[in-house]
């Protein structure tokens, strides 16, 4: 069992929390994956390690209550238990010093983002940040972000925080300026990764993209979460979860995650039955 | 003589019943059936079954304990040698183990050796399991990598010896493929669980959540334990790697039977993971692991369920008695064809098949024929559902985070004929090493490595 240390809420469906498990936090390398379950009759799902503290034994996780799992895991306080935690699972960041990094964030999927912001600031790199949400409230963690970059760019799809617009609107801009930047790291929805693909792929900046496809057991096992890149099927949760983002086939991707949305819509409606 | 040419039968829920649940299929032998097939055993001096068994099972004398009524007497003679007699005696291919050695062959069925084995286990469990006698502690430390039928049955057997034993398991459940593969119908996870508690009750420890290379390196269990026995498995679903084998609607064997024996998809929405079955389910290959899936799908509501198989029945690797139970709740077997195509709609979700017609040529290294395709006679076949059963491979894990490891060209570990790998030390047993394989086998490889790590901690 897996106790809940902290508990904060980021916005009205975003939640962080810290967990106790030292094994998973002794290992934990930015970009890296757990897998949990939360009681006996849960689902494992696969959730992005957004920090760890080796020292303390504790693993931090960010998650948007989307689905079943998600949502019952909202209601979960600082001192319940998690049945199963496993990790740290996946290939981890590559981090070395590639000269400027861009850094887009959107949504949840800037909560990964951050280790892997601070890992390539440590290793010398000229870090730029562009985070984006729809709307301010679904921004987090700048401050922290903000403390490991050399720019940091903030926008939203309604202007209620930073620039107006999307985060390629962003990279765009900082392209058209003349900005030499050697390697862009997109995390968030699937759309947004495969718009900054198609946009980099233009003027051929090396991308890379951490996916989150439906996953099953996480290591390897059920092919659940297999992705097709360069035309090969690769597994994300061993050979990825971040691959080259030129390489992948967003469209099916995008399929591939809608496989159980009426069960998922359907296992919801039962929880809110519940009153949760 | 007397004896009766046949074997006893076993009484089977009927397929039109059976078809709409999960529950086993065999209902297992009565109390006086069981002594009365345990009478057909001639008691051969030479004892061909043994020699047949892959733990060395003392057959004849569990057999003569049961049919002089000393129940008791015969699960100790049984439990001497396998620490999980309830699974071997629902999954072993005995026909081509031990009854495949039977002398009774010569003038009819051989003793239904698995039936008996079976008998016992389930007698021993209804009475209540008697707790194993713990021997004296060897002070010696023993790490074992996975919890399914090999690491059970190596750990079962080092603790008897005395051995402090952790087993460190990836998943949360243990039994590895007798957890996630086979289903409840043909092995209820009840069964694999008192096996399981049994072995704890030796004093083994399992962990679970530990993903060793990843939680845990093998180098740091070596700096903590006296040994390690790898026992992970051939996880690695393989595909068709035909266009459209992303499409949805398409599933590994793996994922669909961990969907729904492990996480038990077809009690959902009671439990969450979810499982969608189609009206029409193809299920491509024919070993017991394509078995499971095709009657799974009849289960879990399915209209019409295929087996398609690129060669002929003969060639088929399933066991006969998967293959008669398949065939009697109406799984229908497409023989020599083979997949070329999966066609989807545009919302991305499997609507057919394309498969060609095959003929059987010359035969190939393994000494089956090898499949020709027929040129023109592809055909399309509408489907709602595709279970890919054509073999999993040895999971790459281990290997790839142990760079000395010596690895086969298949990604097993290389092990000698008692489990040792080229690292002093580290054993290694099961689909790991062999590539996929039977249970059975498994426990036979983690059984002869037992014995070798006694030797290797001897000797340190």
């Amino acid at each position: 069992m897996y106790e809940i240390l902290e508990k904060k809420t980021l916005s009205e469906n975003v939640k962080l929390m810290r967990i106790h498990a030292p094994l998973v936090a002794e290992k934990a390398k930015a970009g890296q994956f757990v897998m949990l379950r939360i009681d006996e009759k849960g689902e494992r799902i696969p959730l992005t390690i957004a920090d760890y503290d080796r020292k303390k034994g504790t693993v931090t996780i960010i998650f948007m209550e989307v689905g079943k799992t998600t949502k019952q895991l909202g209601t979960m306080e600082a001192g319940d238990k998690i049945l199963n935690f496993v990790g740290p699972l996946g290939q981890p960041s590559e981090i070395e010093k590639f000269g400027t990094v861009v850094m887009v964030g959107g949504g949840v999927g800037i909560a990964p983002l951050y280790p892997i912001v601070r890992e390539l600031k440590k290793a010398g790199n000229y870090v730029i940040s562009i985070l984006g949400a729809r709307n301010k409230s679904l921004l987090m963690l700048e401050e922290e972000i903000e403390r490991f970059s050399d720019e940091i760019h903030i926008c939203t799809d309604d202007g209620s925080k930073g620039v107006k617009g999307f985060v390629s609107d962003v990279l765009q801009k900082l392209i058209d300026a003349g900005k030499k930047i050697d390697v862009v790291w997109a995390v968030g929805p699937v759309i947004m990764m495969k718009v900054v693909s198609d946009l980099t792929r233009k003027y051929g900046i090396r991308t890379v993209v951490s996916l989150n496809p439906i996953m099953v057991d996480g290591t390897g096992m059920c092919g659940s979460c297999r992705v097709s890149v360069g035309g090969e099927t690769k597994f994300a949760c061993v050979d990825g979860p971040e691959f080259d983002g030129h390489l992948v086939d967003f469209d099916n991707l995008m399929l591939r995650n809608q496989r159980f949305v009426e069960e998922e819509k359907h296992a919801c409606k039962l929880l809110e039955r519940r009153g949760i | 003589m007397g004896v009766k040419k046949e074997k006893h039968k076993m009484p089977e829920q009927p397929p039109e019943e059976r078809i709409h649940n999960f529950n086993e299929v065999p209902l297992g032998y009565p109390v006086e059936v069981a002594v009365e097939e345990a009478k057909r055993c001639l008691q051969c001096k030479n004892r061909p079954c043994t020699k047949g068994c892959p733990v060395e099972i003392d057959i004849p004398d569990f057999i003569k304990k049961i049919a002089e009524g000393d129940f008791d007497k015969a699960v100790e003679v049984l439990k001497t040698k396998t620490s999980l007699p309830a699974v071997c005696g629902r999954v072993c291919p005995y026909e081509n183990q031990c009854e495949g050695q039977c002398t009774l062959l010569k003038v009819g069925e051989p003793v239904a050796i698995g039936r008996l084995e079976r008998f016992l286990a389930d007698y021993e469990r209804m009475k209540g399991v008697k707790p194993p006698k713990i021997p004296e502690s060897t002070g010696k430390k023993v790490a074992i990598i996975g919890a399914g039928p090999a690491g059970l049955t190596c750990a079962g057997d080092l603790a008897k010896m005395g051995h402090s034993v952790t087993i460190f398991e990836a998943l949360h459940a243990p039994g590895g493929v007798l957890m996630y593969g086979i289903p409840e119908f043909r092995l209820p996870k009840e069964i694999v669980k008192s096996e399981v508690d049994y072995i704890e009750k030796l004093g083994v420890e399992i962990k679970y959540d530990i993903v060793v290379g990843k939680t845990i390196t093998i180098e740091e269990l070596r700096r903590e334990y006296d040994a390690v026995f790898i026992g992970t498995g051939a996880g690695l679903p393989r595909f068709l790697n035909i266009p459209g084998e992303n499409l949805n609607g398409v599933y590994s064997a793996n994922e669909f039977l961990t969907r729904v024996n492990m996480m038990k998809a077809y009690l959902f929405p009671e439990y969450d993971t979810p499982i969608k079955i189609g009206k029409t389910v193809a299920t491509f290959g024919a070993g017991n692991v394509a078995m499971d899936c095709a009657r799974t799908a009849l289960r879990l509501g399915a209209k019409k369920s295929l087996i398609i198989y690129r060669r002929s029945e003969k060639e088929m690797p399933a066991r006969a008695e998967e293959i008669e139970h398949a065939k009697e709740e109406g799984i229908e077997f497409k023989l020599l064809t083979n997949p070329v195509e999966f066609i989807g709609d545009e919302k991305g979700v499997l609507k057919a098949v394309k498969c060609i017609k095959m003929k059987l040529g010359e035969p190939d290294e393994t000494g089956r024929c090898r499949p020709v395709p027929i040129p023109g006679s592809e055909f399309t076949l509408d489907i709602d559902t595709a279970l890919i059963a054509i073999g999993q491979s040895p999971n790459p894990l281990i290997s790839q985070t142990m760079k000395n490891l010596k690895v086969g060209k298949h990604g097993n570990i290389v092990t000698d004929e008692n489990g040792r790998t080229n690292i002093p030390g580290v054993f290694a047993g099961g689909d790991i090493a062999t590539g996929a394989a039977t249970v059975i086998l498994a426990m036979g490889a983690g059984k002869r490595a037992a014995r070798a790590i006694d030797e290797y901690l001897k000797s340190k």
